[in-house]
């Protein structure tokens, strides 16, 4: 009897405690509040706001500076000899580029263009990539047999050689970029959201939305998308700075946006002949395009870290041992050792 | 703290339309088996697992049927025939007087509703990334019953029938006790008030103490809404509280099936003797003092089952027939008319099986 009551009363203490919050913690919020805790992760956030900040932005700096993008400044953007102007010299802050033009405003409205390809793509390559996936892999049989060896062959297609063809066929412009980047971003997403959903729909509470009657496109939007939504945010968080990138490598290729529209692209296409006359001309965009993706890719690094507790715990226990040196000294001696004898064994075997 | 959820007593009571039986479900024959492919690129079929092979059983209205057997005997693969999760091989299942075996999803649809099942895993049949609430909704939105405020009303009325705080809803599965995740299923299984509830294995993922609450639950369910239970489990002795009958399985097939009393007091089949024997007794005692049958070796693949009876192999009293010839299932002589046992040499009370089967083999 007495146990009975002690087990209630138990009970009745840990409701009363929890009363307070009712409301559950969902997945996003501990994952931010795991995010929120990685510096390098929070720098990133920072600096991509600090970039969208200053594209959008980009019109206002023009002005302040009364040195529209597409403006030539023969006078004072360029020297006697013809060659862009010096960072700092006649108020151009970066300098000018090859014919004049205000680096620093340029670079800005690169980023626009930069920023606008890279989520614009990467926002339509998840939305396919997510749908095919799910579709392959839930449906199985012909249908994922089909869409499977699809995604294969989109993956092993040369887009470089698609993007020249595309290109001399239609001619360059914003939307052609957009969708041959997005044609071959969204494969990736697709391949992993297949091999998630092949998984995810052996689960019980997949068999037990099926036996409440639900239909496919039930479970799969309702029970398997939010299931898939973490590994799909951290697959997008990448995908932007590869989409950056790749708009970059057609601009510079002269495939993707033409003067004089300023990309990160053209600009160090345009500046390919300068650097040695000219460092800020290639080093300025160069950098820009440096820090935006790295901004992503360490904050999509943070995202998949803060998403998944285990591998967060990992490296949490790494960053421990790198500071208490004089403890975990020991530990550390002490894992490689028995690794050199079987390197030594390997290596006799190989000789 | 309402003992029926209003406004959807009438679906409960209203009573099965056609058949003047007293079974709400007849399982006829039923036979799965699954293709075994071999690998490489086209892939034929090269065996099959012979999971259920021709199983027949009533669950009578109101009652619970127990069904037992070890790991692999195919009596989660049964459930699932019935409640018409995977493709029949054959056989029939015939549910409130109408045949449902293969039913295509939308004609099922209607008795989706009356068959719930129960998952043995709380943990993994409640979806971590959605809210209880949503969960124990699903079964309203999917049949369109019930939307919005009222939606949340019956979740919450639901959430206190089964033992939880209704406040909870907004909470996630990862939250929850692993006792409280299985009234969450039994919540999400009750939405629809169906007539029929398959427990898989609901308690045998939980703590013994859990384990009594939720059996209690599920019987003041039954109390309250004339639920039919088909109840699968490995421990006898939950079984044998629960189930006013029970089924017996070995291997895809029926050992013996009849009353709960009969079946636990006068076991006729070995392989039901041996089970009993192998399950500990709370009395000390009593343990002391009965026999134990300690059968040898492993469940045989069921990819290629033994001929003739299907234990013979694992048999203490096996003798030569029983390797070529299937036993009937059927009342042996001095049985109740509802106790059948596959078996040729039945088990005669006061048998001492254990002494035999080594006597046999020296």
């Amino acid at each position: 009897m007495s146990l009975v009551t002690e087990f209630e009363t138990e009970a009745h203490g840990a409701e009363a405690a929890s009363e307070q919050s009712i409301e559950g913690r969902s997945q996003w919020q501990l994952t931010w509040r795991r995010l929120r805790r990685d510096k390098v992760a929070m720098i990133c956030i920072v600096v991509i706001v600090l970039i969208a900040l200053l594209a959008i932005l980009a019109p206002v700096f023009a002005s302040l500076t009364h040195h529209p993008p597409d403006v030539t400044f023969p006078n004072t953007g360029t020297t006697s000899a013809g060659l862009p102007v010096a960072p700092g010299t006649n108020g151009f802050l970066l300098g000018t580029d090859s014919v004049g033009r205000d680096l620093l405003v340029r670079i800005l409205y690169g980023a626009r263009i930069s920023l606008f390809v890279g989520v614009v793509t990467t926002v339509i390559a998840a939305l396919a990539g997510v749908t095919v996936g799910m579709v392959s892999g839930y449906f199985g049989g012909i249908v994922d047999a089909v869409l499977a060896r699809f995604i294969d062959a989109v993956l092993a297609f040369p887009y470089v050689v698609l993007a020249l063809a595309l290109a001399a066929v239609i001619g360059p412009s914003l939307p052609v970029i957009i969708a041959v980047i997005s044609f071959f971003s969204w494969a990736a997403i697709s391949r992993i959201v297949r091999g998630q959903t092949l998984s995810l729909k052996e689960r019980e509470y997949v068999e037990a939305a099926r036996s409440i009657g639900a239909g496919p496109w039930r479970i799969m939007f309702i029970d398997i998308l939010p299931n898939l939504l973490a590994p799909v945010l951290v697959l997008c968080t990448l995908a932007i700075p590869a989409a950056i990138v790749f708009e970059a490598t057609l601009s510079f290729l002269g495939l993707g946006i033409q003067e004089p529209t300023a990309s990160w692209g053209n600009i160090l296409s345009a500046a390919e002949n300068y650097y040695q006359e000219a460092w800020w001309f290639v080093v300025f965009p160069a950098v820009a395009l440096l820090i935006t993706t790295l901004a992503f890719n360490l904050l999509g690094d943070g995202i998949r870290d803060a998403m998944d507790p285990r591998t967060e715990r990992i490296f949490a226990a790494g960053r421990k041992q790198r500071r208490g040196r004089g403890r975990s000294s020991t530990d550390t001696s002490a894992a490689p050792a028995p690794a050199a004898p079987g390197a030594t064994a390997s290596g006799q075997v190989a000789g | 703290m309402s003992e029926t959820l209003p406004g959807d007593s009438a679906a409960v009571t209203e009573p099965g339309p056609g058949t003047g039986e007293d079974s709400l479900v007849h399982v006829n024959n039923l036979v799965k088996y699954f293709p075994v492919r071999g690998s490489g690129l086209i892939s034929r079929t090269v065996g099959q697992v012979q999971a259920v092979d021709g199983v027949s059983l009533e669950i009578p209205r109101g009652k619970t049927v127990g069904l037992v057997g070890e790991t692999g005997c195919g009596k989660s693969t049964l459930a699932r025939c019935i409640a018409g999760l995977i493709p029949v091989t054959s056989g029939q299942v015939i549910f409130d007087g109408r045949n449902i075996t293969n039913l295509p999803r939308r004609t099922m649809q209607p008795y989706r509703r009356e068959i719930q099942m129960i998952f043995q895993d709380p943990y993994g049949s409640l979806n971590p990334r959605r809210r209880v609430g949503a969960i124990i909704g699903d079964p309203f939105a999917v049949h369109k019953t019930a939307k919005g405020g009222e939606r949340k009303r019956k979740v919450q009325e639901l959430m206190e029938r089964v033992g939880l705080n209704p406040e909870h809803f907004n909470r996630y599965p990862a939250e929850f006790s692993g006792g409280q995740r299985q009234r969450i299923g039994v919540a999400r299984a009750l939405a629809l008030r169906p007539k029929l509830i398959i427990c898989d294995e609901p308690v045998s993922a939980l703590d013994v103490s859990i384990q009594a609450q939720v059996l209690n639950l599920l019987a003041d369910l039954q109390a309250d809404f004339g639920l039919s239970y088909l109840f699968i489990a490995h421990d006898l002795e939950v079984v044998r509280h629960v189930s006013h009958e029970v089924i017996v399985m070995y291997l895809g097939r029926v050992a013996e099936s009849g009353p709960r009393d009969p079946v636990y007091d006068t076991p006729r089949h070995p392989y039901t003797t041996a089970l009993l024997s192998a399950a500990p007794a709370a009395d000390p005692d009593a343990a002391a003092s009965r026999q134990r049958i300690i059968l040898t070796g492993d469940v045989p693949s069921p990819i290629n089952p033994p001929s003739g009876c299907r234990f013979h192999p694992r048999c203490p009293k096996a003798q030569e027939l029983c390797g070529h010839e299937d036993p009937p299932l059927e009342v042996k002589p001095g049985d109740p008319a509802n106790h059948l046992t596959a078996c040729h040499f039945p088990v005669q009370a006061g048998e001492v099986l254990a002494r035999a089967g080594r006597r046999d083999r020296a």
